[in-house]
């Protein structure tokens, strides 16, 4: 089929002077049948839908009648009188900060090792990164029962170890949001893998001239690896932001399975167990939104979510623009 | 911004680099990585112990099966439908992958290796859109859906790849760029239109990348939670296996070791797929990073 469309073309193109005019239209026809689809998917399912987003939280929308116009109540609402959203922010940014360092360093660490092993690299590299597959839900089950307080194989070994009394993990308020954290370094292999291959690139050489003049292990780290890397780590660092802005799926399920409860949506009582500490902003989001139809308040806290993750996106943006000319298609 | 992964030469002359170590230093960084290698994969061992425990033994601190009761397995898929739950995931997963693929690999393709106005735009666009949390555009898209009297279903999950996911385009885009232009080139002075190219010279040379595409794509579907359960937490009959993993546990009472059976199961096919294609992934993976 493409022959057929093609030899017309080539051939007028040595008769008539038409040709580069016509090269160009059938270019531009090209390019919009390779974008199309994907320019409607963005302005249909991004485009219009941020936009709307920005509207609705303007709004008191339940689904079913028509929007009322509130102004600024909705914004009011969720920063000054909304106590358990005040909560879910602040376990949203307790996460953003404890997770992101903890995940870097533990990345970076994991990759640091892996780059020395000499024997079995493929088999430390598999092992490192077999857990990050496990689908959330059933990572996030798996940990719920090796950290359950009474029998779970974690409290046996550390009563085993002369621990007394062990955390309650993810029945603890204090412990519940550390269990998550542990729970997400468990599954931190992509990142892993990410840092693996970054140190990998450190040129050589660097290393070398470093080691001739003198600097031991730990200062060529500093010295050299570190800033041959620092475009990767702020990568992890913005990548894992971005994970903890949007954490849902472990603390819904470790909160309900902890709790108790068979409600996979979730209850007054599993919602945020133990004691809000697993609460986090987009649960909440979903719980206002999509269990009570408060759609305009969601949306609200949904533009929030955006200016804040958008602004790590944009840190991210102008940063691959610098190192690797992004966009550059040559 | 090609070259990705330890391949054997550089990692060893990055290593001679390090100074040359002794056995002492050797014996030191293999019992760390055997101890995180553990650490790694004793969860996981334990998951698989439990669940094939008895039920009585699974409520006890005993770490080891008195005996091996393979039946659970057998249990699990009693206890609940967990056929109709897999059959949805597939549908999900499957139908998202290949709507992905078609709508992706183009758009991707003219993203880099076409030149048009608005191009380095639209990437942006792409990077700013994958990047931003799902729940952002959540509530617009789900009166959306309502309207068209799709929620209760996995098809609001499943037609927005079929327009394209910005994920994968990013994915895609970066596989491209790696594809030497003088191939392109060759091909389009000898005739070939742009679609011609594309199908011809890129989808091969770019097998790897795109299979690690379809890789992601199946597997973020697969594992996907807050999609399902928005859509589809009333109708149990349309849940997938993410969504009717998280209620297994209360909807059987405490047995521990059928949801760790249950659990094993849902784990199984992601750890599969991966031992399947584990250079693919690792490639993958590494593409995602900053590499441009």
């Amino acid at each position: 089929m493409t022959a057929t469309l093609e030899r017309p073309a080539a051939a007028r193109r040595v008769g008539a002077g038409t040709g580069p005019g016509r090269r160009r239209l059938r270019n531009r026809l090209t390019v919009l049948a390779f974008v199309a689809p994907a320019i409607i998917g963005f302005l249909v399912f991004f485009g219009y839908p941020l936009l709307a987003t920005i509207f609705f939280s303007f709004t008191r929308a339940d689904g079913l009648n028509p929007p009322v116009w509130v102004g600024l109540r909705n914004y009011v609402h969720l920063f000054v009188n909304d106590p358990v959203g005040r909560t879910a922010a602040l376990n949203t940014l307790w996460l953003a900060l404890v997770l992101t360092l903890l995940r870097v360093v533990f990345a970076l660490g994991t990759a640091s090792v892996l780059v020395r092993v000499r024997t079995g690299v493929g088999f430390f590299r598999t092992l490192f990164y077999l857990p990050s597959l496990a689908p959330p839900v059933a990572a996030t089950l798996a940990f719920v029962f090796l950290f359950n307080p009474g029998t779970g194989p974690v409290n046996t070994a550390l009563r085993w170890l002369g621990v007394d009394s062990p955390p309650g993990w993810f029945t603890d308020p204090t412990w519940a949001k550390p269990s998550l954290t542990l729970l997400m370094l468990w599954v931190s292999g992509e990142l892993m893998i990410i840092m693996l291959a970054a140190l990998l690139d450190v040129p050589v050489e660097l290393h070398e001239a470093a080691a001739l003049d003198g600097a031991g292990p730990l200062r060529r780290f500093w010295h050299v690896t570190l800033p041959s890397i620092s475009p990767v780590l702020l990568f992890g660092v913005v990548n894992s932001v971005i994970l903890a802005l949007q954490f849902f799926t472990q603390a819904m399920v470790a909160s309900a399975v902890a709790a108790g409860s068979a409600d996979v949506v979730g209850n007054s009582k599993t919602l945020g167990y133990p004691g809000n500490a697993t609460m986090t902003f987009p649960i909440w989001l979903y719980q206002q939104g999509f269990r009570q139809f408060n759609m305009g308040y969601a949306a609200a806290m949904c533009v929030l979510l955006f200016l804040v993750s958008f602004a790590g996106t944009a840190v991210l943006i102008r940063q691959m623009r610098n190192t690797s000319g992004l966009g550059e298609a040559r | 911004m090609t070259a990705v992964l330890p391949r054997r030469r550089p990692a060893a002359a990055y290593r001679r680099a390090r100074g040359s170590t002794g056995f002492l230093e050797w014996v030191a960084i293999h019992s760390i990585a055997l101890a995180l290698g553990l650490m790694f994969l004793l969860p996981l061992v334990f998951v698989c112990l439990t669940a094939v425990m008895s039920d009585r033994q699974a409520l006890t601190a005993e770490l080891w099966p008195r005996q091996w009761q393979w039946a659970n397995f057998v249990t699990v898929f009693e206890k609940a439908p967990l056929l109709t739950y897999l059959g949805n995931s597939l549908l999900y997963s499957g139908v998202a992958t290949a709507g992905m693929l078609v709508s992706s690999v183009p758009a991707a393709y003219a993203l880099a290796r076409l030149r048009w106005r608005g191009r380095n735009l639209a990437f942006l666009a792409v990077v700013a859109a994958m990047m931003l949390p799902p729940q952002v555009v959540a509530v617009p898209l789900y009166l959306l859906w309502a309207r068209l009297d799709l929620t209760g279903t996995v098809w609001p999950l499943v037609i927005p790849y079929l327009l394209g996911d910005f994920f994968s385009i990013f994915l895609l885009r970066q596989f491209f760029l790696t594809i030497p232009r003088d191939y392109v080139d060759a091909a389009r002075a000898d005739g070939c239109s742009e679609a011609g190219v594309l199908l011809r010279v890129i989808v091969p040379m770019a097998r790897p990348g795109i299979a690690a595409a379809a890789l992601f794509s199946f597997l973020y579907t697969w594992n996907d939670y807050f999609g399902p359960l928005l859509y589809t937490a009333e109708r149990p009959e349309s849940w997938t296996l993410s969504v009717a993993l998280a209620s297994f546990r209360g909807m059987h009472r405490v047995e521990w070791n059928l949801t760790m059976a249950a659990t094993v199961l849902v784990m199984l096919p992601a750890l599969v797929l991966f031992l399947v294609a584990q250079k693919t992934f690792v490639k993958g993976i590494t593409f995602t990073g900053v590499k441009g």
